[in-house]
Formats: structure tokens, sequence, C-alpha cells
């Protein structure tokens, strides 16, 4: 039944998108977390999206294939009175750019909003092919 | 084959690639964000003149398929072989997505997919209506 293959497909990408989100409020709680420049620094991280092939009935689900970090440096922010401050008194903050996560955050719940309402839809479709005949 | 079977095989068919279209478009719209993907669809009318074709001769046997990764000579499923897209308005990461595309061809085909379940229940209902007199 073909129909019921909408609700994998759909669900499919909602939970992708939702681990986008997740990624995205990660990113956006640690925005701040400063450490030394020495120490490890949080690294923005980022889903890659990749189609998946449902089993033989053409249709294309959505998985996340990797989660990948954001390769730029560390913002060095320049503040001697800071605790962490190295010896020329740089404190390094994460990469996360604030402004790029939050056009993330809503295109990630446009879409999911989007496969929601696939998902309902397929659903009226589904229950009206269910009182056929009567 | 009954004459029950012809009377309805019109409309079951229409249903059934109607379902099928719908999948793909939910594929389409699942993969929005996808880079590289290509949105695909189906020619409707093309489609379901094959397959009433197909279902009246009823000759070919299809090649046995022995794993789930097997596909169709032509790539098509079940007899449909999907095409790709044409952009009007490229996207950076590959992708052929039109989200407005999508789910304008996404509600018409609904619609449509109902419009063919309220007219296997008039065909029902005559049935009955010839059969109760």
């Amino acid at each position: 039944m073909s129909l019921f293959n909408v609700f994998n497909v759909a669900g499919s990408a909602m939970s992708a998108q939702a681990q986008r989100l997740n990624a995205v409020s990660s990113n956006l709680a640690n925005a701040d977390s400063v450490t030394s420049t020495s120490g490890a620094t949080y690294k923005a991280k980022q889903v890659v999206f990749a189609a998946v092939p449902m089993n033989g009935t053409g249709s294309t689900g959505v998985k996340v294939s990797e989660v990948v970090e954001d390769a730029t440096p560390p913002k060095l922010m320049y503040d001697p009175a800071h605790p962490l401050a190295d010896e020329k008194g740089y404190v390094a903050s994460p990469n996360v750019n604030v402004v790029e996560e939050m056009v993330n955050m809503i295109s990630a719940s446009r879409s999911y909003q989007d496969n929601v309402e696939t998902m309902n839809s397929a659903k009226a479709m589904l229950l009206k092919t269910l009182t056929l005949g009567q | 084959m009954s004459k029950l079977d012809d009377l309805m095989r019109f409309q079951q068919t229409a249903l059934s690639v109607r379902g099928q279209r719908q999948q793909l478009l939910a594929s389409n719209i699942a993969n929005a964000d996808t880079p590289n993907y290509k949105a695909r669809d189906i020619d409707f009318t093309a489609v379901l003149a094959n397959k009433l074709q197909l279902n009246s001769s009823q000759s070919a046997t299809p090649l046995a398929k022995t794993a789930n990764q097997h596909m169709d000579p032509s790539g098509s499923v079940d007899g449909i072989a999907p095409m790709y897209r044409t952009m009007v308005q490229g996207n950076v990461d590959g992708n052929t997505v039109d989200m407005d595309v999508e789910r304008n061809a996404f509600a018409d085909n609904g619609v449509r997919y109902e419009a063919g379940l309220t007219m296997i229940n008039m065909q029902i209902r005559n049935m009955l209506a010839a059969i109760q007199g």
C-alpha cells in the first residue's frame, strides 16, 4: 500500500530535521562557552542530510549521514581581566555564528512543519479510503 | 475476469497511480534540504495508460527480485518510471526541489485521489441499486 510509505518518508524527514534542530540548539547553547586558548574550544556542529531509497517502493527518505564540526578557527577575544585569558590576554570562544544558527533553526522548523502536513494529508486520504463502499 | 472487475478496473488503477504519485511527492518534500537531491514526478496520463494496457494483456512477466536493492530494468517501480523535474531557479547545493511546486502538486494530487474515491463509491452504489432493485 503506497500511501503508508508516505508515513515512513515524512517520518524520516521529521527525525532528520529534529536532529538538525538539536544541533542548532547545542550550538546556540554553547555560543558563549569560553575556554583558554590552549584548551579544546567547543566547535559548531552541523548535520549533513542524505537521501535514502526506501526498499523497493520508489520513494526516498532522508537520514543524517554524518555530523560534522565546523572547521573555522575559534574567535579570539581580547580580555586580559578574564580568568581564562592566556599570557597575551586572549580568550577563545566557539566558532558559532549565531545569525546562521537562527536561520538554520527557522529553516528546520519550517521543513518539519511541511512534513507534518504531508503526513496529515496522507492520513486523511487513508481514512477516506477506509470508508470506501459505506 | 468478472464484469464487476472490469467496471472497477479503471478507477482502481487510477487510484493506485495517484497513491504512487503522492508517495513520490512526499519524497520530494521530505528531501527539500538534502544536497544534490533531484525532485522526481510521474506523467500521470502516460503511466495510467501504460498500466491499463498492462492490466488488460497481463503478458509481461516481471524479472524476479531476490534482494531489496534490485530495481526494474527501466529504473521503474511497479511499472512506473519517474522523471526528473526541470528547475526554474537553481539551488547552490544542487537540490532541485521547489517547495511551491511540490506542495501545489501534493494538494492537487490529494484532491484528485479523493475524487477517484468518490467515483468508486458512486459505482458501488450504482451496483448495489442494480442488485437490490
